[in-house]
């Protein structure tokens, strides 16, 4: 059965440097693979948590602060943001990331219910800052596939990765 | 003198946009490169420059010599995902975009099997879940084969091939009839992943008991209980033997003791004896009737 598009307009701010403007979230109907049912519930909490994730990378990336990135980031995620934080830190760099627009669809929910996958068709800007001056300023769109996985209380992005289309 | 005077701007003009492009550079990235691959950026004009690259997994920053090439070596830029690379040179930075691509050749596979211990028999009752990812952790998304394999100590095998989607590939298998450690296995490309899963006995499928007396006492006994697939269900498994005599009932609860439960019970004519493991009932047993 073909699901009618759910349009969510997002409560969570994407306050980064750059601005305070919520970024829109549309939710396309879920096509799982694997035999686990997902709940709405729990789809829920997935999408909350993996939005709020792009609040603390861009806040994480904005000041250089891997710390930042704790609440909503774990394994190899988490170590590639930080690394990349070191190496903004090296270069006299800081970046900002604002998410203008996200079109997710969660594609997996693996059997044990230890993963899901899903897909994020994203636009975002980002602004490069050289030693305080802005020398970059970019529209980017990209496709990015992201794996969380279930912590104590919360979803973390696992895997966060931009692919092409 | 009135018509040289915007030949002469626009030349000045000319020059003053030549003399620009010199000043700001400009330069040719590739549409995409593999992750740890060595590329290079070409460069024009003429002065020095900053040339950064930058994503979200991964930042460079090189100084570089305007109308020259600039090479990465391999292993410099690892991380997949959409970079931007930015000329800083002059006022007007030149900025291009450019994707870093997973690597073809998978190093490592992620691989989630549940559970670890199980009844044997039962039907997809094994899962696995498998992400591939290469030398350098990035999630290779194109599509490739795991073969899943499920093997038990005596050599018996379930396999299955399953392509991966975005990355990730599934499987359910069932448990086997016999009892033990059985390997499974997720592999590509000589990669693997293998993981234990126990295979314990389930359920006893039949209790039969038998009765002897000895003195005043009524020796009751089973056969080794089994499960439906003959495996011998594990010591400590509690079977229950009731006997209900004049209206009255005594039950006493016996863990298996190497394979078998026994107890003496009072020896009562008349008496009805019965016996049963969880779900199972077995025979029972009237005492001189």
């Amino acid at each position: 059965m073909i699901k009618t598009l759910l349009v969510l307009t997002s409560v969570i701010a994407a306050s980064t440097g750059t601005g305070n403007t919520q970024p829109s979230v549309r939710v396309e109907p879920t096509s799982l693979q694997g035999p686990r049912p997902l709940q709405d519930q729990t789809k829920e909490a997935v999408i909350r948590d993996y939005l709020q994730s792009w609040k603390s990378f861009s806040a994480a990336l904005d000041q250089n602060q891997p710390g930042l990135l704790d609440a909503d980031f774990v394994g190899t995620a988490r170590d590639k943001f930080a690394e990349t934080i070191q190496q903004q830190a090296s270069a006299g760099i800081r970046t900002q990331y604002r998410d203008v627009s996200h079109d997710l669809k969660i594609i997996f929910y693996s059997p044990e219910g230890l993963s899901i996958e899903m897909t994020d068709k994203v636009d975002y800007d980002i602004q490069v800052i050289d030693h305080d001056k802005i020398t970059a300023t970019q529209h980017l769109s990209a496709r990015y596939i992201v794996v969380l996985t279930p912590a104590e209380v919360r979803w973390r992005v696992r895997v966060f990765q931009a692919v092409p289309e | 003198m009135k018509a040289r005077l915007p030949l002469i701007l626009c030349g000045v003009a000319a020059a003053s946009l030549q003399l620009g492009f010199a000043q700001s550079g400009n330069m040719t990235v590739p549409k995409s490169v593999e992750a740890g691959s060595a590329f290079s950026i070409q460069t024009t004009g003429s002065g020095k420059a900053t040339l950064l690259i930058v994503g979200p997994a991964q930042v460079l920053r090189r100084d570089v010599q305007l109308g020259e090439s600039v090479s990465f070596t391999s292993g410099s830029l690892y991380n997949a995902g959409r970079y931007i690379a930015v000329l800083e040179a002059g006022t007007t930075p030149e900025t291009e975009t450019f994707d870093v691509l997973a690597a073809t050749k998978p190093s490592e596979l992620s691989f989630l099997a549940k559970p670890s211990r199980l009844p044997v028999g039962l039907h997809d009752a094994i899962t696995g879940a498998v992400y591939v990812f290469d030398a350098y952790h990035n999630l290779i998304t194109v599509p490739a084969p795991i073969a899943f394999e499920l093997s038990s100590p005596s050599g018996a095998a379930q396999k299955h091939v399953v392509q991966t989607r975005d990355g990730e590939a599934w499987t359910a298998m069932d448990s086997t009839g016999q009892q033990g450690m059985d390997k499974f296995a997720a592999q590509l490309g000589g990669i693997s992943s293998v993981r234990v899963v126990t295979q314990v006995p389930g359920d006893p499928c039949t209790l039969k008991m038998s009765a002897k007396q000895s003195g005043q006492q009524l020796q009751l006994s089973t056969d080794p209980v089994r499960d439906c697939n003959g495996n011998a269900v594990p010591d400590g498994t509690i079977v229950t033997f009731t006997e209900t005599y004049r209206g009255a009932s005594a039950i006493v609860d016996v863990p298996l003791k190497r394979g078998i439960a026994a107890v003496d019970l009072p020896i009562h004519t008349g008496a009805t004896i019965s016996v049963a493991s969880g779900v199972v009932m077995g025979n029972q047993i009237g005492w001189g009737k």
